[in-house]
């Protein structure tokens, strides 16, 4: 595999090999001299296309531990706003020397066109494109899930016999597309729960469990609940009334927080809205991994950097995957 | 004077005979001899069909020059083997007004590849808002009788209503682009388990089937004649169906895209196979050929949508809707209707000739191939393949889906108003064209 574009592409073998290459990533952190030399002289270009603080950051530090030069583009008052168009400012990244793309996009499929349309050469890693997949979120938060609750054992295992249950607005988000994907292939249980108007049409054929009500799904007895982030903007185009309502209904509130079993982890993508999704004792409890995830994201990209542009080989040769 | 024989087609697909051209007219039909200095075109293994109607058209003249023009338009039409095409509305300006349409008349008269007959805007700037001069433009030069916001629906229950009313008045028909523009914002392709995958922002079956619900009762109530442009989902032909049962005038077209693509194509992101009504499952494509043979769906239309390439070459998001499909139209509904065995080419003679033509009120095609009928005359070789490239497009624009896919059959002559407009598979020029109509006019 030479690009990174989606978590349904990722065997089971490959996505264990990338979560074990990010646990050696994650013990250099440790280190006395934090930086390896793994991709000196090559070059990450981090192509922004929408605002995104935390993840560019995260990619950037990724990049810079494993001594890559840096290049980070973002589309804001630069000549992508000005009408230049994905193919061209992608082509002038290559030109550049780009040996890797970092790209997030507004729209579906941004990515997997860079890869796939003959435009560049790099390889491509998928930052988030529109509401279709942000695979290094899922690989992180399976990388968070796995560490928390095997520790030292985590090492070569999958999530067979984990429930994981995501909840918001599944119809919307990347990071719950890729999360059911990748979990599922690890053998993790996935349970969604939304309201119907957030939920996918069609979501009855995807690999998971489905609840209308939180308080359902906090009975099948999680092991982590990953709320994600809800936009209130979503309220004025008629998908549930009021953010109020919302909260109540879907929200993570103390209430729910204190029925979760002593072990379940409280996971977020970031950034939370305290008092909708989540509240802030939900947030704060040591249940909740959401620094944990922050620190993880940048071990697994370094992992993904490592795999895709070091040397000659793609992540599933690497990693030992099957295909 | 000057005739031309065409010897050994198959007619309608069925028996073989010669046909005799003279004065722009079939003049005889029969085992004819040569006559001196005669041009005989030897159509041995060739199929006869009449000249192809489009009912619908983007030929994006004015205002949309750098994707199509009409001469290039009609070119691409005569290459596909038709000899009418419907302008759609939708240019810059917008056919709002009779002084636009006559403009794209004339255009059509002095290439002459095709005749061209303007549709009409049935909303003042497809705004949706207010009539256009509907009256205006039926008694204009160019005549019009069809008339659509094609690209956007006339969603306004009361402003359809009237526009039924008042066109029928002129004896007029309303091609209504069935979108409920509510129920598809930010659509993007067919809602279902794919769009759901993709990421993509789903465009439900539903907001097609409601309009054409909507707009069949509306006819029936105000006795108009309605016509239903690229219908594309199964459930639309169960509306269509039931209303036909009921006695309701109304017409239904379907696109050779929607007859053999599926939404599965979205997968890979490329904007070539975004088009607007979306591709959808397959159920709804074998319902398509299905209602289309029997009868349901009247007729096919190419819908050729020319974009430039920067209009495709972007994010699926951002990228233009539409097609090109006038140079492919035969060879796609050849691979989905009649090698299949559902329509024979008598059939597609009607969905692609007669029919489009009494929908749109255009003279010459009722009687097919018969004495007395102006030569507009496609010959095609069905047994020929080849894989559809570039090469294939006459057009403007090569927003094709079908490149790189093996297609069936060839358009080798098309012959309008007696002049031979494709000769041996190779587009004629423009200046012999219209020397050719020349010549033909001084007799």
């Amino acid at each position: 595999m030479k690009h990174l574009l989606s978590t349904r592409d990722l065997d089971r073998a490959t996505a264990i090999g990338i979560l074990d290459v990010a646990e050696d990533m994650a013990k250099t952190a440790d280190r006395e001299v934090r930086k390896l030399p793994a991709l000196r002289g090559k070059t990450v270009v981090n192509l922004f296309f929408e605002d995104s603080t935390r993840t560019r950051l995260s990619f950037e530090s990724a990049a810079k531990r494993l001594s890559a030069d840096v290049i980070t583009f973002s589309a804001k008052g630069s000549s992508v706003s000005k009408g230049e168009s994905l193919k061209d400012t992608a082509q002038t990244l290559a030109a550049m020397g780009a040996d890797a793309i970092v790209v997030r996009h507004h729209n579906s499929g941004a990515a997997h066109q860079l890869a796939h349309a003959g435009w560049v050469d790099a390889a491509i890693i998928n930052a988030g494109d529109g509401t279709h997949e942000h695979p290094t979120q899922a690989l992180l938060d399976a990388y968070t899930i796995r560490d928390r609750r095997f520790v030292d054992s985590a090492r070569g295992r999958d999530l067979s016999g984990l429930r994981v249950t995501i909840v918001g607005d599944i119809l919307h988000s990347r990071v719950a597309r890729s999360n059911v994907w990748l979990l599922t292939t690890l053998g993790a249980e996935v349970h969604l729960v939304a309201p119907r108007t957030l939920l996918p049409h069609g979501v009855e054929h995807w690999p998971v469990a489905v609840h209308e009500h939180l308080d359902d799904a906090l009975a099948a007895g999680p092991d982590a609940i990953m709320m994600l982030r809800i936009q209130s903007e979503r309220m004025r185009e008629a998908y549930f009334p009021s953010t109020h309502e919302f909260a109540r209904e879907w929200g993570l509130t103390a209430e729910r927080l204190a029925l979760l079993g002593p072990d379940t982890m409280v996971m977020h993508p970031g950034p939370m809205n305290r008092g909708l999704e989540i509240s802030s004792a939900a947030a704060d409890s040591d249940r909740s991994t959401v620094l944990a995830q922050v620190t993880n994201g940048v071990s697994i990209r370094m992992a993904v950097l490592y795999l895709l542009v070091a040397g000659t080989s793609g992540i599933a040769e690497s990693a030992g995957g099957a295909r | 004077m000057t005739t031309l024989l065409i010897r050994g087609a198959a007619l309608l697909g069925d028996h073989v005979e010669d046909l005799r051209i003279r004065d722009g007219i079939i003049a005889a039909r029969g085992a004819l001899s040569p006559e001196t200095d005669e041009r005989v075109i030897d159509a041995r293994g060739l199929i006869g069909l009449p000249g192809l109607v489009d009912l619908h058209t983007h030929l994006r003249e004015p205002g949309g020059e750098a994707s199509e023009t009409v001469l290039t338009g009609t070119r691409a039409a005569a290459a596909g083997g038709f000899t009418t095409v419907h302008a759609m509305a939708n240019t810059s300006p917008v056919a709002d007004t009779a002084g636009i349409v006559e403009q794209v008349q004339r255009l059509g008269e002095r290439h002459g590849y095709a005749t061209v007959r303007p549709i009409g805007a049935v909303t003042l700037g497809l705004a949706g808002q207010q009539l256009a001069e509907i009256g205006a433009m039926a008694r204009s030069t160019a005549r019009v009788r069809v008339f659509s916001d094609d690209g956007h629906c006339v969603h306004d229950p009361l402003l359809m209503r009237r526009a039924l009313e008042y066109v029928s008045t002129f004896d007029g028909v309303i091609a209504q682009h069935a979108q409920e523009p509510r129920l598809t914002e930010g659509a993007q392709m067919n809602e279902g388990v794919l769009s759901g995958e993709l990421g993509l922002g789903g465009w439900p079956a539903v907001a097609e089937e409601a309009i054409i619900a909507r707009d069949v009762l509306l006819a029936e109530h105000v006795g108009a004649r309605l016509h239903v442009c690229h219908l594309s989902t199964a459930g639309s032909v169960d509306v269509v169906r039931w209303a036909k049962a009921r006695g309701i005038s109304v017409t239904a077209e379907v696109t050779p895209h929607h007859l053999l693509l599926t939404e599965e194509l979205a997968r890979g992101y490329d904007a070539r196979f975004k088009v607007n009504p979306p591709l959808r499952r397959d159920d709804d494509v074998h319902a398509l050929r299905a209602a289309l043979a029997d009868g349901t769906i009247d007729i096919i239309a190419t819908d050729h949508a020319p974009h430039p390439t920067e209009a495709k070459e972007c994010t699926w998001a951002e990228a233009a809707f539409g097609m090109v499909g006038l140079e492919s139209a035969l060879s796609v509904v050849q691979q989905a209707v009649v090698d299949t065995g559902m329509l024979t080419w008598g059939d597609i003679a009607r969905v692609l000739s007669s029919a489009p033509a009494e929908i749109g009120r255009v003279a010459g095609y009722a009687h097919p191939l018969e004495i007395g009928s102006p030569a507009n005359i496609t010959l095609v070789d069905p047994s020929h393949a080849r894989e559809w490239s570039t090469a294939d497009l006459r057009g403007r624009s090569v927003n094709s889906p079908y490149l790189g896919r093996a297609l069936p059959g060839r358009v080798v002559y098309t012959v309008y108003q007696g002049v031979v407009t494709v000769d041996d598979g190779a587009l004629v020029e423009p200046e012999a064209v219209v020397a050719a109509h020349e010549e033909a006019a001084r007799g």
